[in-house]
């Protein structure tokens, strides 16, 4: 029998998603929840009040915003709560006694955060049809923008499940971080809407790109071309996939 | 037999100094034969984990090298990780799944698919049969070991490393490891024990490498460490005063018994005859060869003796 690469990869990404599944009420029902509440209070609210995009009604407007938001919540949590959790129990040193590269360790831990993502917004996305009927102008940026910014979360998640040594470390990240970037990044509102300086500030948010490209999918309409919002994008995950691939490479705070 | 074959383990010239300055590891060689059942053994601090650590690439040595079966663990960690299987000595265990489950996902981590023939039968050799699709939290402690060895030999690597894999554990699984350790070491697995319990490794070990702080003081094979201490010796509970002849052979003081040692069987009659002579009432009375222990401990003592002149003198 011989020892196969593919196989070491292949199984780390199955159990990384077996992982979710298995308490799937906690990590997929929950944000579902979440995000429909979200679209029924702040719907109901500002449905009549508020136009965020020319011939959009708010409700239509706000869905993509929040299925791309548990996109990338669900992919940051995915990887950074794994490895807290293996540090926290001990049962990293299961993934740290195997021959896994630092490739593959990166590629199965972002993979599967990107899956939980995924599975997390198709929840959102379907239950929010019944509130307005979907368009899908560019539907290839849909996919394009919703997998990058997963993989671009499921990174950051790792990274940050690598530095924090405690759960209040990570929460302190997710909460001061990911969050206030995740709603200042227009889920809620069309940053042409914002004062000059806000919406100069919202241009230095990289989660502006993620929702605005997403956004751009569904309506052809957005706050910045979405060719430059991809490779704003696709720049920023190149520099945290490196970040985190020399993190592993080097063993930091994994391997003493 | 194996004259071609590299060592299962070669540590050369390994040094480990944490970042908080505490050396753990000084300048230290070791060389396991492959196929040899071998002891690291030492009291707590003595750096044997962080010895274990360092072959398994979980710390990264400040300086020197390490082997397993000739496969350096730092430029070619994936060959040395396949040839290593580790029981660490902490508890863990992932809460989301079964014993097979866990035993199944370690072994496709090692590349290995389809591996379901050998995990059942290292599930039946070590009495997880019955518990195979039970969650990880049910189990009680004992059995939560028992799948931490499982999990070390899914990917039946020629060097298995195991650190106090006997602490805590019951009677009944201390059996059944053995033999279990006894059998692969037989079909030619290279075994490392580190143990706190002596008779265990005395038992079953070839070779042992006696530790203390970060530096071998002793390596040698069971058999020549034993007979580093000769004679015999006896444990002696009197009333009444021992005559000096008799305390010149103390060597320790247990629970108020004495402990001499006498250089040969034939001894332990005049010491009687003297401590009787001297009105001494015999209360208890016990007469053995040294164990392990008494080596260990003397290697020990001697150390710490040595150690403590040179301090003395600068004083």
């Amino acid at each position: 029998m011989n020892a196969s690469a593919a196989v070491s990869f292949r199984t780390l990404l199955m159990k990384e998603m077996l992982r979710f599944w298995k308490v799937s009420f906690q990590t997929v029902g929950a944000p579902v929840l979440t995000a429909v509440l979200y679209l029924l209070v702040f719907g109901h609210v500002l449905e009549d009040h508020v136009q965020a995009l020319p011939g959009v009604s708010y409700t239509a407007f706000l869905i993509p915003g929040l299925v791309m938001m548990s996109v990338l919540q669900n992919a940051f949590a995915n990887s950074s709560s794994s490895l807290i959790q293996s540090k926290i129990m001990g049962s990293l040193i299961f993934i740290l006694l195997p021959p896994f590269s630092h490739w593959q360790l990166f590629g199965a831990y972002v993979a599967a955060s990107v899956v939980r993502g995924v599975v997390v917004g198709l929840g959102v996305f379907i239950i929010t049809v019944w509130f307005a009927p979907p368009t899908f102008a560019a539907p290839l940026w849909i996919v394009a923008f919703g997998l990058l910014g997963a993989a671009m979360l499921g990174t950051l998640g790792l990274i940050a499940g690598i530095w924090a040594d405690k759960f209040d470390q990570l929460a302190a990240f997710q909460n001061f971080i990911v969050m206030p970037a995740t709603f200042l990044s227009g889920v809620f509102y069309s940053v042409q809407s914002l004062p000059p300086f806000w919406r100069t500030v919202s241009h230095f948010n990289p989660f502006f790109y993620m929702i605005d490209g997403f956004r751009y999918g569904f309506f052809a309409q957005s706050d910045v071309n979405p060719w430059i919002s991809l490779a704003v994008l696709t720049f920023a995950f190149v520099v945290v996939a490196g970040i985190a691939v020399n993190l592993l490479a080097r063993g930091f705070k994994l391997r003493n | 037999m194996y004259r071609d074959r590299p060592p299962a383990l070669e540590l050369r010239g390994l040094t480990k100094r944490y970042d908080d300055g505490t050396l753990a590891v000084e300048d230290f060689d070791l060389e396991v034969r492959d196929g040899a059942f071998f002891g690291l053994l030492g009291p707590n601090g003595a750096g044997k984990t962080t010895l274990i650590s360092i072959i398994a690439g979980l710390v990264r040595a400040t300086s020197g090298r390490v082997t397993v079966m000739g496969h350096d663990v730092v430029d070619s960690y994936r060959a040395a990780r396949l040839a290593l299987g580790v029981v660490p000595q902490e508890l863990a265990f992932d809460p989301f799944f079964t014993v097979r489950e866990t035993l199944a996902f370690q072994s496709g981590y090692f590349g290995l698919a389809n591996n379901g023939a050998w995990i059942d039968e290292v599930l039946a050799h070590l009495g997880l049969a019955s518990r195979a699709d039970s969650n990880m939290r049910a189990l009680s402690g004992g059995m939560k070991r028992r799948v931490l060895v499982a999990q070390a030999l899914v990917h039946k690597p020629p060097v298995i490393v195991l650190d106090e894999p006997t602490a805590g554990v019951d009677v009944e699984l201390r059996q059944t490891l053995w033999s279990f350790i006894r059998r692969l070491n037989q079909e030619g697995h290279t075994i490392v024990l580190t143990t706190h319990y002596l008779e265990e490794a005395q038992a079953l070990c070839q070779r042992i490498a006696m530790l203390r702080s970060g530096t071998v003081i002793a390596l040698d094979t069971t058999r020549a460490l034993l007979s580093h201490i000769e004679g015999v010796q006896m444990t002696l509970r009197v009333r009444g005063t021992v005559p000096p002849s008799v305390l010149a052979h103390r060597i320790d003081d247990r629970d108020g018994a004495l402990v001499l040692r006498l250089g040969e069987p034939g001894d332990v009659g005049r010491v009687l005859a003297e401590c009787q002579a001297a009105g001494c009432e015999i209360e208890d009375l016990e007469v053995g060869r040294a164990d392990l222990e008494d080596v260990f401990l003397q290697l020990m003592a001697e150390r710490a003796e040595s150690e403590r002149i040179p301090a003395l003198a600068t004083a």
